[in-house]
């Protein structure tokens, strides 16, 4: 028995060495934790932040995401201007600008490359970024009208121009966005749906890809071709699938991996006194829709009352406590915005409230059901929920239920067969709009059917109006009619970016609000 | 024996056509979809990713197009993952969970048969007490418990082992040791309790008796007479066992993070990724079916009172 355990020990010890052995002499290798296994490559097809990850580094459009700020900065394009009205805005292209075979990027190379992201059959779903920006893409995308009628020129090989639907002062900053990625088009032309393969795949970010084993790990290597390659400090990243948090959150204490995009929930207490945790407001709420056409909820009084009933101080305190910001707005502040909000929290006129709408001491208030998709953390906030109702209002029909993610998805949006409904939404750009927008009574993500035409008007009114302060006071109120004036959404908590990465040990790394991390800025510390 | 072999073939057919036909129709009953999204895909942009994936057309010309694909041996492209096809899916996946599968399971039965063994042959003994302890632990502490603490203590204490990944990663075949002990751990127990029993059942049947009669050795009466007859429990177990082994265990893959096919089922059926949904229940019943076959083909080598006619 002995002999088998020294043998065991000994090839223990043999693995062990041959596992550290090869770690030496890789250059400034970088690996991540990209949380799941990308659905695509092709900037046309993906839909994910894993897959947003890996295209900021093996691609770049016109302008990328600021480390700091997620604003747009520099990509492709080394400038442009915007026309006065903030209707048009033309980019000029650095003339360094080539594909990784060599091949220069032209401004014909951006118009071909966003119309084959909106071409019906390329079936882009993400295509309505580039729908609600630019002037006949949509009538392009819908298969109504032609790809002459969409909005976008080469005026000559280094000035591309497009002409936006209105006066949309974010379009800039949204053109980081993948859906507005320049693409290959003479790879793509030769490999067709191949092009995305090692070996075909030809890019223009910081890096280019080496190898791709799926489910397992993907490999990008610096690109000599890059038109700022000299600034790029990493030599290698690695990007790992690891689905299971607790995994990934232990591969990082072993030293196996650089960043872990993530934590595992239920650690959070002992990972939040770690110097290696991050954590930063991300641009998202956490919120609950009451379906405004079921009663009780049809009463703003009702819908107050729940509210105000609620002390998020204590949810993100003893409940979520990642570092979550409490809120009663929709909108996460942003510069130049002062969100509206709704009621606070205060259980003494909250009791009123509900007495006043018929149900004194929470006596005959119908039975509903709080529903969420089956995740530990929904369940432990919605149990919050149904208790803090219980103890402030005194109300005892509340039960819970919880659906598998694509059922729930068609209960809440499709079927709108729901009480009240967990939602969360993570801004695709730094604009209110984009938090506002959905509650429009025309909008087919107004799960909740919320219906004022002030505030339809007001949304619609601040669409045609140019940047500035007059703007941003439109979209205050119509933030001030959905959660001041309706209520209709009761909002816990702004997210927060939770990532496990050493800053003492790597640089060019900046919490930001959009969570957008352009690799080519990111390097060892000196 | 042959005309059994071709007639159980033969009777496959059916079988997977019935299981193909019912999963087709099945996945598509459960609410939601492939392409939803908490940002709901607008109607225009949906209408596309439908004609792209032939989904707007009746759902009967959907099931001919898709069993036409099959016979081909083509499951068709991947909802989810839209750069890659289904066969490339599992061919990349199958053999990382085929090959995790077969040595936890050789691992395990090697381990169980001894164990089984030695408690059969020390009935009641300190052995025996020690080695069914030890069983009853394997079969009821969960996977997802004894993954994370061998982890914990060999990968994080110890440092001797890589926390997870797959051989072909930088850390190579000791990535192979802690997920192999946690896979092994249930059938090993499993094995072991089952082999025990039946060993001690046939040591005392009559043909044990009469080789004892005979004069031979005991190691002979053992590895002779007693194992063939008792080892026919385990094999039956082993059948099933194996087309659950190999297919992959959803848990050891994710606390391990090794890219076989269990992660992909569980996963696929969550992303409503119809085909590959699909192909992971035809490469499943495939697998069970054969592994069924094959034990039935062992039984009657093992034994001689079956005979296929």
């Amino acid at each position: 028995m002995k002999r088998i355990f020294t043998v065991l020990l000994l090839v223990l010890i043999a693995f062990n060495a041959f596992a550290t052995g090869e770690k030496e002499g890789q250059g400034v290798e970088f690996i991540m934790n990209n949380g799941t296994e990308p659905a695509s490559l092709d900037p046309s097809n993906i839909s994910g932040v894993p897959e947003h990850h890996i295209y900021m580094a093996i691609f770049e459009g016109l302008v990328i995401y600021d480390p700091k700020t997620s604003l747009a900065a520099p990509g492709v394009a080394e400038s442009w201007t915007v026309s006065p009205d903030s209707t048009q805005i033309t980019f000029k292209l650095r003339k360094e600008a080539v594909w990784s075979d060599g091949t220069p990027i032209t401004a014909k190379t951006v118009v071909d490359s966003w119309l084959r992201t909106l071409a019906p059959e390329t079936a882009a779903e993400y295509a309505y970024m580039i729908t609600m920006t630019v002037k006949g893409a949509e009538a392009y995308n819908e298969g109504k009208g032609p790809a002459s009628g969409v909005a976008i020129r080469a005026l000559d090989d280094r000035t591309f121009q497009v002409d936006l639907v209105g006066p949309m002062p974010y379009a800039v900053d949204m053109m980081a966005h993948y859906a507005f990625a320049i693409l290959p088009m003479h790879v793509i032309a030769k490999y067709g749906n191949n092009w995305i393969k090692p070996g075909n795949m030809v890019s223009n970010g910081a890096f280019v890809l080496e190898s791709w084993k799926p489910q397992e790990s993907l490999t990008v290597v610096k690109n000599p071709k890059y038109w700022d390659t000299a600034n790029v400090r990493l030599n290698k990243i690695t990007f790992l699938p690891i689905e299971d948090r607790l995994t990934a959150y232990n591969k990082f204490k072993a030293g196996e991996i650089d960043w872990a995009d993530g934590i595992p929930l239920e650690l959070v207490d002992e990972i939040k006194l770690r110097p290696d945790y991050q954590v930063s407001p991300q641009v998202g709420t956490y919120y609950y829709i009451f379906n405004m056409t079921r009663k009780p909820f049809d009463n703003p009084k009702v819908r107050k009352a729940l509210t105000m009933a609620l002390n998020m101080q204590d949810l993100v305190s003893k409940i979520t406590k990642g570092g979550q910001l409490p809120t009663r707005s929709m909108v996460p502040a942003m510069a130049g915005y002062t969100p509206a909000q709704g009621v606070a929290y205060n259980p003494e006129e909250a009791k009123k409230l509900l007495a006043e709408a018929g149900y004194p001491g929470g006596k005959n208030f119908p039975k509903v059901t709080i529903l969420y998709n089956t995740l530990d953390a929904h369940k432990k906030i919605a149990e919050w929920v149904q208790e803090s109702w219980k103890q402030v209002l005194g109300i005892t029909s509340i039960s819970l239920t919880n659906q598998e993610w694509g059922t729930f998805l068609d209960t809440r949006q499709n079927l709108h067969d729901f009480d009240i409904s967990r939602a969360g939404w993570i801004g695709d750009y730094l604009d209110p709009n984009t938090f506002l927008d959905m509650f429009m009574s025309t909008s087919g993500l107004n799960d909740g059917l919320y219906n004022n035409p002030e505030f339809d008007r007001l949304v619609r009114q601040a669409a045609s109006m140019p940047a500035g302060k007059a703007r941003m006071d439109t979209l205050r109120k119509a933030e001030e009619q959905l959660m001041t004036v309706d209520q209709h959404v009761i909002t816990f908590y702004h997210y927060v970016n939770q990532d496990m990465i050493d800053l003492t040990k790597w640089d060019g790394w900046y919490p930001n609000p959009l969570g957008s991390h352009e690799w080519k800025f990111i390097g060892p510390k000196k | 024996m042959s005309r059994f072999i071709v007639r159980r073939l033969l009777s496959t057919i059916p079988t997977l056509f019935v299981i193909v036909t019912l999963s087709f129709f099945l996945i598509r009953l459960a609410p939601g979809g492939p392409f939803a999204r908490e940002k709901k895909v607008p109607p225009e942009i949906l209408e596309n990713l439908m004609k792209a994936y032939h989904m707007d057309e009746p759902l009967v010309k959907q099931y001919l197009r898709y069993v036409g694909g099959v016979l081909k041996l083509d499951l068709g492209p991947s909802f989810k993952y839209k750069d890659q096809t289904v066969n490339k899916l599992l061919g990349v996946t199958f053999p990382v969970s085929l090959t995790l599968g077969i040595i936890s399971l050789a691992a395990a039965t090697f381990l169980g048969t001894l164990v089984g063994i030695i408690s059969a042959l020390k009935q009641n003994k300190w052995q025996d007490y020690a080695a069914m302890s030890v069983a009853v632990l394997g079969i009821s502490i969960p996977l997802f418990v004894v993954g994370p603490i061998l982890m914990l203590v060999f990968a994080l204490w110890l440092k001797w082992l890589p926390t997870s990944g797959w051989i072909t990663s930088r850390a190579g075949l000791a990535t192979l040791v802690l997920p192999v002990i946690t896979l092994m751990l249930p059938p090993f127990a499993y094995i072991a309790r089952l082999s025990r029993g039946s060993i001690i059942e046939v040591i005392r049947s009559d043909y044990v008796r009469t080789a004892r009669a005979k004069g031979l050795s005991e190691k002979v009466v053992i590895a002779k007479h007693v194992l063939k007859g008792a080892l026919l429990p385990v094999v039956t177990y082993l059948g099933p066992a194996f087309a659950g082994i190999v297919t992959g265990s959803v848990v050891v893959e994710k606390i391990f993070d090794i890219p076989g096919i269990g992660k992909i089922f569980v996963q696929s059926a969550f992303n409503r990724d119809y085909t590959l949904i699909m192909g992971d229940v035809i490469l499943y019943s495939v697998i069970l079916i054969s592994a069924n076959f094959i034990v039935d083909i062992l039984y009657g080598i093992l034994d001689p009172r079956i005979s296929y006619k």
